[in-house]
């Protein structure tokens, strides 16, 4: 089989540390194998300039089949890329044209400094998690699994909200930088298994008041972050959010 | 030679896990503040282990790679976990399960630890689901079985094709429950690199700010290693990019043994390679054996046609006319290797010829689109997103890659290695897969260590040695800071000179690997391979080129030492395999088969573990655990 390779160029953002500012600089990518991943690509351009004596490109990545959640950043202004439910791990390098002009940069949000080049850092999001997205249970005897019956309809939504894999694009994407989307999506997972009633009001709470406390902006139903979600997780999600929030107020404190 | 001692205890095999817990030594609930606790990995293993241990009051410090610890590879497990609790009325129980991971393991597991295993399974069902893991569900509100390789039972929970995700984030949440409380600390982004000892005990680690270089030093009263397996020795596999041995490895270097280390899983089904930039394959999960078809055309000539135009005359669905009882679902290791064969003969597809079909036509025709959908929705999608090829329309093409090791650090009953208050959970240890690990056992084993063993055997520990306080100022410490130091700061002086990326180098280590230690060995390919790797590893030393400095952010650095001890691992690893003289699960010496074609065991000489200890000059010296079988009988393997 004819492999037709195709030549990119590239204008990446590098920045040297949380503390410095940085830049655009130019690489070409050739024989790029338009079934390369977006990220194969840029393990290529790195070997590249690492035998030049450059400093590679810094950006992160694990899993690279879309689970983890690690890779992200803006792909000519869209975070992931403009592929709809697409990590850049899974973007392919065939949605590319031959010749085309590739501006990557790094996530932009107050909530998540810059490390190094593509690299950012999201911690806010674990602190979110923290104040409250979890089922108070401790490790030890529970009832046969099978005691707690959840529909398969109310259990495929909660898989739906818990589907989120925590990368960021919603906020990168989002003009306000509000983090709705992804605290949202854990507050509705358990809102709707009965596993999380008990908590429903202090979790609402808690959380919306950490997101405020990290920095990220109120969101203003924009749906930018709907649009950018890898995993498509539904604005719907950010509404349920709104109203157990404000079911929490109504509620006794 | 020391004698290992597996601290087994007596009694019948039901009764062993609970007389144990009987008979260990309590840690008062105010003295557990007392403790410090290090968990280093917060996968499947070190997330359980480390909420777990924080909520019964220890003070828990938990390190991880990634920027987060629900990013951990665990997260990328797709098809399920087992459990023996028999919902679907099919015979299944706990014996069941045992049986069928000691047989799945060709019987080179220990029988106590593995029916422990089967014995907590259903507790970790239990756990999760109180966790709110979104478990898939059948319309009436229980929960949903599916059937995985090795076994005749339905006993594979699952949730979507992200059974890992789910569980990990079940993990997770009760981990990030505990930093809120204050009981864990949280270290991101931080790589060990170096285990402390003091007076022959594991007191502490030296840890890498992955962000800023800087080395830190972390005292405890103990250690606790979930820091998965070591698949990434073999460059592509399907392990995530991060996935290392370091931290196990050098916990080797300081005297805990390593077994097993031969014993690697090539899983049959995924996406086969499609040119030499990747530095990964991707998993289809197992489950898709439950309705899809593994093929290959009959006839040589046939291999370049469209699929759809061969009839099924002309197919050969070789798993199930070679094994009737099991059809596709025969473990991993007989899948693979049949695959392998099937291309060796020249009937593989695709463009390289290294490829079987695995056919979703009958079953769409069966149940129809939406049931598959449903099922395999995101693997479909996956597969589609790699190969630009649609799976409702054309079979998927599938090749075996490196998966899982189920070698690992030696550990006995209560997961302590060979160094006292260093504890080894998941896939970090070699405990309960034997040769062959069957597939939904992994989460299986890994949140029992974490849940249900290692917070309890922490504690024995802990009461039993009356463990006092050290501080990082000891100096031990220092020695062991300094000899981190000077490992990157000779790497980086070699780097600065050097011609080959350690890419290069590390693709170069992976070829050999697949060749001569992958899913066929031999004595000579094995001997030539400990050549090949121990010049690598020359080659490593004296030129390979790594970019920028310590104090930084550095991903190179990072692979780097990474790939320095994967350069030792894997001639451990060859040398294991040339040693043991028979073929078992994943470890097949073609030398050693059936006339048939099988794996032929040496139970007379073989059925041991082997433990490897650390010598500088080279030469490991192999210390023997002999395994006893008291409850089922050494059987030959037969999926027929
Ligand atoms: C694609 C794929 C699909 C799979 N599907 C299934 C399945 O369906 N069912 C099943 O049972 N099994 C499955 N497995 C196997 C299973 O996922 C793993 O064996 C299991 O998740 C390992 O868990 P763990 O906790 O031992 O380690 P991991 O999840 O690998 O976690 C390792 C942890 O250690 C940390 N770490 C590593 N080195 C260091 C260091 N030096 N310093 C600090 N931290 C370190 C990492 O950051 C991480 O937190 C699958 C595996 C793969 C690759
Ligand atoms: S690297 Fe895991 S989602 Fe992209």
């Amino acid at each position: 089989m004819a492999q037709e390779t195709m030549t990119v160029h590239l204008k990446v953002w590098r920045q040297a540390g949380p503390e410095e500012s940085g830049s655009f600089q130019n690489y070409t990518a050739e024989n790029v194998n338009p079934h390369m991943s977006f990220l194969e690509m840029l393990d290529v351009v790195n070997e590249d300039l690492i035998h030049k004596g450059e400093e590679p490109i810094e950006f992160d990545s694990d899993c690279r089949e879309g689970i983890c959640g690690t890779c992200g950043f803006v792909i000519n202004g869209q975070a992931h890329g403009e592929e709809r439910g697409t990590t850049v791990c899974q973007l392919h390098m065939r949605s590319f044209s031959d010749g085309d002009t590739i501006v990557i940069e790094p996530w932009r949000a107050k909530a998540f400094p810059v490390i190094k080049d593509l690299v950012v850092d999201r911690r806010a999001f674990d602190r979110i998690i923290a104040a409250g997205g979890y089922v108070s249970v401790g490790t030890g005897p529970k009832p046969d699994a099978n005691s707690i019956k959840v529909g398969k309809d109310v259990s495929d939504q909660a898989f739906d909200s818990a589907a989120c894999i925590g990368c960021g694009a919603c906020v990168a994407a989002c003009p306000n930088a509000s983090a709705s989307l992804f605290t949202g999506a854990k507050i509705t997972q358990l809102a709707m298994l009965p596993q999380g009633h008990p908590e429903r009001t202090r979790r609402v709470r808690e959380m919306v008041h950490q997101m405020q406390e990290e920095g990220f902006g109120n969101c203003s139903n924009i749906g930018e972050c709907e649009a950018v979600c890898p995993k498509e997780i539904s604005l719907s999600n950010i509404a349920k959010m709104k109203r157990e929030y404000l079911r929490a107020m109504f509620s006794d404190s | 030679m020391t004698k290992l001692d597996a601290r087994m205890p007596e009694g019948p095999l039901q009764e062993k896990w609970g007389h144990r817990l009987e008979e260990m030594k309590l840690v008062a609930p105010n003295n557990k503040k007392k403790h410090n606790i290090i968990v280093v990995g917060t996968g499947l293993a070190g997330g359980s282990a480390a909420a777990t241990l924080g909520e019964l009051g220890y003070n828990v410090k938990a390190f991880c790679i990634q920027d987060s610890p629900r990013r951990a590879h665990s997260i990328a497990a797709q098809g399920g976990i087992n459990a023996a609790k028999n919902y679907p009325n099919d015979g299944d129980s706990i014996w069941r399960l045992f049986y069928d991971t000691i047989k799945g393991g060709d019987f080179r597991s220990r029988e106590g630890n593995v029916y422990r295993l089967a014995e907590v399974s259903n507790n970790i069902i239990d756990q999760a689901v109180a966790q709110g893991v979104p478990f898939a569900r059948e319309y009436g509100g229980e929960l949903a079985n599916r059937s995985f390789g090795g076994a005749q039972v339905s006993r594979t929970f699952y949730a979507r094709g992200q059974t890992g995700q789910q569980l990990l984030l079940g993990a997770y949440q009760a981990l990030m429950r505990q930093v809120d409380r204050g009981k864990v600390k949280m270290y991101p982004r931080q790589e060990m690199l170096d285990l402390v000892k003091i007076d022959g005990v594991a007191r502490g680690i030296i840890t890498r700010n992955l962000i800023t270089g800087q080395i830190e030093r972390h005292s405890a009263d103990a250690v606790v290693l979930c820091t998965g397996g070591y698949g990434r020795t073999y460059f592509l596999s399907t392990n995530a990019f991060n996935s290392n041995a370091t931290a196990a490895w050098r916990c080797h270097k300081r005297g805990a043994y390593f077994a097993n280390p031969c014993y690697v899983q090539i899983h049959p089904t995924c996406i086969p390679q499609s040119g030499d930039y990747q530095s990964k394959l991707t998993l289809m999960s197992e489950s898709l054996r439950n309705d899809g078809r593994v093929w290959v055309p009959k006839n040589k000539e046939d291999i370049g046609k469209p699929p759809h135009q061969i009839p099924d005359a002309d197919r050969d669905y070789y798993l199930e006319r070679k094994y009737p009882a099991f059809g596709n679902l025969v473990p991993r290791d007989v899948a693979s290797r049949n695959a392998k064969y099937v291309c060796d003969e020249g009937r593989g597809v695709g463009a390289t010829g290294r490829a079987v079909y695995l056919d979703f036509r009958d079953a769409i025709k069966e149940q129809g689109r939406d049931a598959i959908e449903d099922k395999y929705g995101n693997l479909f999608h996956m597969y589609h997103k790699i190969t630009d090829e649609d799976p409702y329309e054309v079979p998927m093409r599938i090749y075996p890659a490196v998966h899982y090791t189920m070698g690992g650090l030696w550990v006995d009953y209560e997961l302590m290695s060979t160094i006292p208050g260093l504890f080894v959970a998941g896939e970090a240890n070699f405990s309960d897969h034997g040769a062959n690990r069957l597939g939904a056992s992994a989460l299986m084993q890994g949140l029992a260590d974490g849940y249900f063993v290692v917070p309890f055997t922490v504690g024995n520990f802990i009461a039993e040695y009356d463990v006092k306080p050290v501080g990082t100022d000891h100096k031990a410490f220092d020695a062991a800071e300094k000899d981190v130091r000077d490992q990157i700061k000779k790497m980086l002086d070699v780097g600065k000179q050097g011609s080959r990326t350690v890419i290069d180098i590390y693709k170069d280590l992976g070829k050999i690997m697949y060749d001569e230690v992958g899913m066929s060995r031999t004595g000579d390919g094995l001997k030539r391979a400990q050549d090949v790797i121990s010049g690598l590893r020359e080659e490593f030393w004296k030129d390979v080129k790594i970019p920028g400095r310590a104090d930084d952010y550095n991903k190179m650095l990072e692979l780097a030492g990474r790939l320095a001890d994967f350069l030792e691992l894997a001639e451990l690893m060859a040398t294991d395999a040339l040693e043991r003289e028979e073929s078992c699960g994943g470890h097949f010496r073609e030398e050693y088969q059936t006339d048939e074609g099988e794996a032929l065991r040496n139970d007379e000489e073989f059925c041991y573990v082997a433990a490897w200890e650390y010598s500088e000059d080279g030469k490991p010296t192999k210390h023997k655990e002999e395994l006893e079988f008291e409850n089922v009988e050494l059987a030959t393997r037969s999926y027929k």
